[in-house]
């Protein structure tokens, strides 16, 4: 592509320069998704020099220890309670002690079935008194993998307190050495209501995100490579075990097989984007246009308006849109109407044909929309200067133009980041899609795949339909999860690139 | 006098086009409050029709009463509006708490972990999260938490991950200026205080715009709560019950009724909507886009 200086671009004809911008913004495409995998290369590269020092900072307080540095490596808190620090010195200690009781009871256990994920599955015996088979149960990989991933989370947990207490005990012996105090038990708990006081703040809420989204996230990322489904749920039926990258051949059709899921998926994932972008579209464009014809001087009523669009906020959306759905059914509300006035003579497929249902949810998803996109761009609208607006006035600018001149430009740049936040959000909009289409009408075509699924269905209904299916193919289910982060992931890196500039957040304090 | 005359005929050619302009804006206005307040006129005449139960093509019921509403009552509406009900109290509380921490701290405190910390919750909301969805599920279920006794577990899981969701509330907080923060410093009081005496009653907005969201969270709720009470109508939320009045075999006996639920399930939740909008137009504006 050809590129221009400033002093040629401006030079162009209208129609050039946006040509010029459109190429420009496809050609930026491939250097942003490089840049994406560049921080991400230099994360990994960092942390690995990150380790590298760490390493060479513990051989080098062992070195140059005290005795009760040394014994610390061993006994945890040893040297913080010779020290004085008692407090410090308990918890590492118990710390220690419970780990160490914890591996020796049942962490061990768990991490050595890791790797199998259970040896024995169910078995039945024949109860001659009963006259029956009984069946015994032993291990259970369901059980094996959550605590196998428990016991990785609380050996990492135990081996930063470790290097927590290596590092107190260098500091603690520097400070010594220098001849200052060091800070007594009860100094370590005034702090935690004053310059550490966000360790107080924060260990409630991200003990909640660890325990219910992290763990659940990597287990679920670890399931992708099981074959964990209906058949094989860990216990009663079967034990499940370990298959590689099967489950993402599947989807993505590395490896051929009787169970190939690459065509359904590359269908909904296409209707997912195209879903997502119009849903977003849609709603930021006509939710602007709402918020200025609402906002232009002279109208009144402002706050009636106002109101009666918020309503779809205000009543819990599984209402409005089951209520919805039924008005376009075949023998709902609408076809009643317009047979009754004459204008069709047939019911309209607005749920039974594939494009019909497909436009009327976005036209739907709309209806939900505009209010929140009116109630937010208002609050922007009404920040821009207003002397923008009148020396393009004067400039003798017609209101088009200062829309496009003025006002986008404007939003654009404000509302950048929540477009993309809102594109993601659209791509996992479960209930509008559930609760409006339930995701048919269905595919026959697909429908040999997991779930049955239908033409409206996203990524995460559908991933929603295999986890309650018949067969409930966790690992399926997975796998699309995983897909969906990627996809999203993607979008991220790339949109976060082409942004003209990612905003300080230090700027508004 | 005929460049005055010019200029006024311009002005009244600008007077006109903007009484035309507005007289379109104001036909667009009135189209969309129609389109925009008729399903909810629908419902609500659809919940006092008594001649049929089922779908129909018309709107005004040929018969009035209140049958609807009372047949609610033999059903299991009640338990599943009381289930509701107990989980959007404790939920508006507890999840406030959290996310008032989280935000407040991400808002306030520089600490070494402060931007991993953000960016790692940035990565772990673009997994869908339905994904947890299953092993949350056996969990609970190992622990007694689902089924008829699914309120307890979802409890747990809304407010456990709530944290996550600290945006808008932290984008206000950014608003309000870190001068005050250091002027109480100097005067002696700790960060503890500082977030009691200063920040909190600065905030009321976002207080209330974050309890608002948090208890109509649980009413909207469909995909956990189907997931946890699993077919089990005693721990059903109202939104998993109705819709279960909605399938195919149920329709036909139930379709005044769920109106009539759903009237009911709307009402005292818009209303609360509608006294505090103000706080949620400001918390909408102020935190969201900013993020």
């Amino acid at each position: 592509m050809q590129t221009y200086s400033d002093l040629e671009y401006l030079k162009l004809s209208k129609w050039n320069k946006f040509l010029y911008k459109i190429a420009s913004f496809f050609v930026s495409i491939p250097v942003a998704i490089k840049n994406g995998f560049l921080t991400i290369g230099r994360f990994f590269k960092n942390a690995a020099i990150d380790v590298k020092e760490e390493f060479r900072d513990i051989g080098s307080t062992f070195k140059n220890g005290d005795v009760n540095t040394r014994i610390s490596f061993f006994v945890m808190g040893y040297g913080s309670i010779r020290r004085g620090q008692v407090l410090r010195g308990i918890m590492f200690l118990l710390m220690e002690l419970v780990f160490i009781f914890y591996m020796v009871v049942s962490g061990g256990y768990w991490l050595s079935m890791l790797p199998s994920l259970g040896k024995t599955g169910p078995t039945t015996s024949y109860d001659a008194i009963l006259d029956t088979y009984v069946p015994t149960y032993n291990d259970n990989s369901f059980k094996i993998l959550l605590y196998g991933v428990l016991t990785l989370f609380f050996i990492i947990a135990f081996l930063y307190t470790w290097r927590l207490n290596v590092k107190q005990n260098k500091i603690a012996q520097e400070y010594l050495a220098k001849g200052k105090k060091l800070k007594s038990g009860k100094d370590d708990i005034r702090s935690l209501v004053d310059e550490q006081f966000y360790k107080t703040l924060l260990a409630l809420p991200l003990t909640g995100i660890l325990i219910f989204t992290v763990m659940p996230i990597v287990f679920m990322i670890l399931v992708a490579f099981t074959n964990y489904d209906g058949a094989h749920d860990g216990y009663i039926n079967n034990l499940f075990t370990w298959v590689g990258t099967t489950n993402f051949g599947q989807l993505l059709n590395w490896t051929s097989g009787s169970q190939n899921y690459s065509a359904t998926f590359g269908e909904v994932l296409t209707w997912t984007l195209i879903w997502a972008f119009f849903a977003t579209f849609t709603n930021y464009f006509l939710g602007m246009f709402v918020a200025m014809m609402i906002n232009k001087k002279g109208i009144k009523f402002k706050k009636v308006w106002r109101t009666i669009l918020v309503l779809t906020i205000a009543i819990p959306q599984f209402i409005s849109l089951l209520y919805v759905s039924k008005m376009f059914a075949k023998n709902g509300i609408l076809n009643g109407l317009l047979m009754d006035l004459g204008w069709i003579t047939k019911a309209l497929p607005f749920w039974e044909d594939p494009t019909w249902a497909r436009i009327t949810v976005i036209i739907i998803n709309i209806w939900i929309g505009i209010p929140y996109l009116m109630l937010i761009t208002t609050g922007i609208l009404m920040n821009i200067p207003a002397d923008l607006y009148e020396s393009a006035r004067i400039d003798g600018a017609n209101p088009w133009q200062q829309y496009t001149k003025i006002t986008l430009p404007y939003m654009l740049f404000i509302t950048g980041p929540y477009l993309l936040t809102s594109f993601i959000g659209n791509m996992n909009n479960f209930n509008v899609i559930y609760l409006l289409t339930g995701g048919g009408p269905t595919n026959s075509a697909a429908s040999t795949a997991a779930g049955s699924v239908g033409y409206t269905d996203l990524l995460v209904t559908w991933l929603f339909k295999i986890t309650t299916g018949a067969e409930a193919q966790y690992y399926l289910a997975s796998v699309v999860g995983i897909m969906v982060f990627v996809v999203a992931a993607v979008i991220s890196l790339v949109v976060y690139g082409i942004m003209p500039s990612t905003k300080n957040e230090e700027d508004y304090q | 006098m005929s460049t005055n005359n010019a200029s006024m005929k311009k002005h009244m050619g600008l007077k006109a086009s903007r009484v035309v302009s507005n007289t379109v804006i104001y036909v667009i206005l009135i189209a969309m409050s129609v389109i925009w307040l008729i399903p909810f006129v629908c419902i609500v005449l659809q919940s006092f029709r008594v001649e049929n139960t089922w779908q129909v093509g018309y709107i005004l019921p040929k018969q009035w009463g209140w049958d609807n509403y009372a047949a609610l009552l033999k059903t299991d509406f009640k338990v599943w509006y009381l289930n509701t009900f107990i989980m959007a109290l404790v939920v508006s509380v507890l999840q406030t708490m959290i996310v008032l921490c989280m935000s407040y701290t991400l808002s306030r405190f520089r600490f070494k972990l402060r931007q991993p910390l953000m960016k790692l919750m940035l990565v772990l909301g673009m997994f869908p999260g339905m994904l947890t969805m299953i092993i949350l599920y056996r969990v609970l279920k190992d622990l007694g938490m689902t089924q008829a006794n699914a309120v307890p577990g979802l409890i747990l899981v809304y407010i456990a991950s709530s944290g996550m969701g600290y945006y808008v509330s932290k984008g206000f907080f950014d608003t309000i200026s870190k001068s005050l923060d250091e002027a109480a410093r100097v005067d002696g009081a700790t960060r503890l205080q500082i977030l009691f005496k200063i920040i909190l009653p600065l905030s009321k907005p976002i207080v209330i715009y974050t309890i608002l969201t948090a208890f109509m969270g649980p009413w909207g709720d469909f995909v956990f709560a189907r997931y946890i009470s699993f077919g089990t109508s005693a721990g059903m939320n109202v939104a998993v019950g109705l819709n279960g009045w909605l399938s195919l075999d149920q329709i036909d006996q139930r379709y005044t009724m769920f109106c009539a639920g759903g009237v009911i399930v709307a009402i005292p939740v818009a209303v609360l909507f509608m006294c505090l909008q103000k706080y949620y137009v400001e918390g909408v504006t102020g935190g969201a886009v900013k993020g």
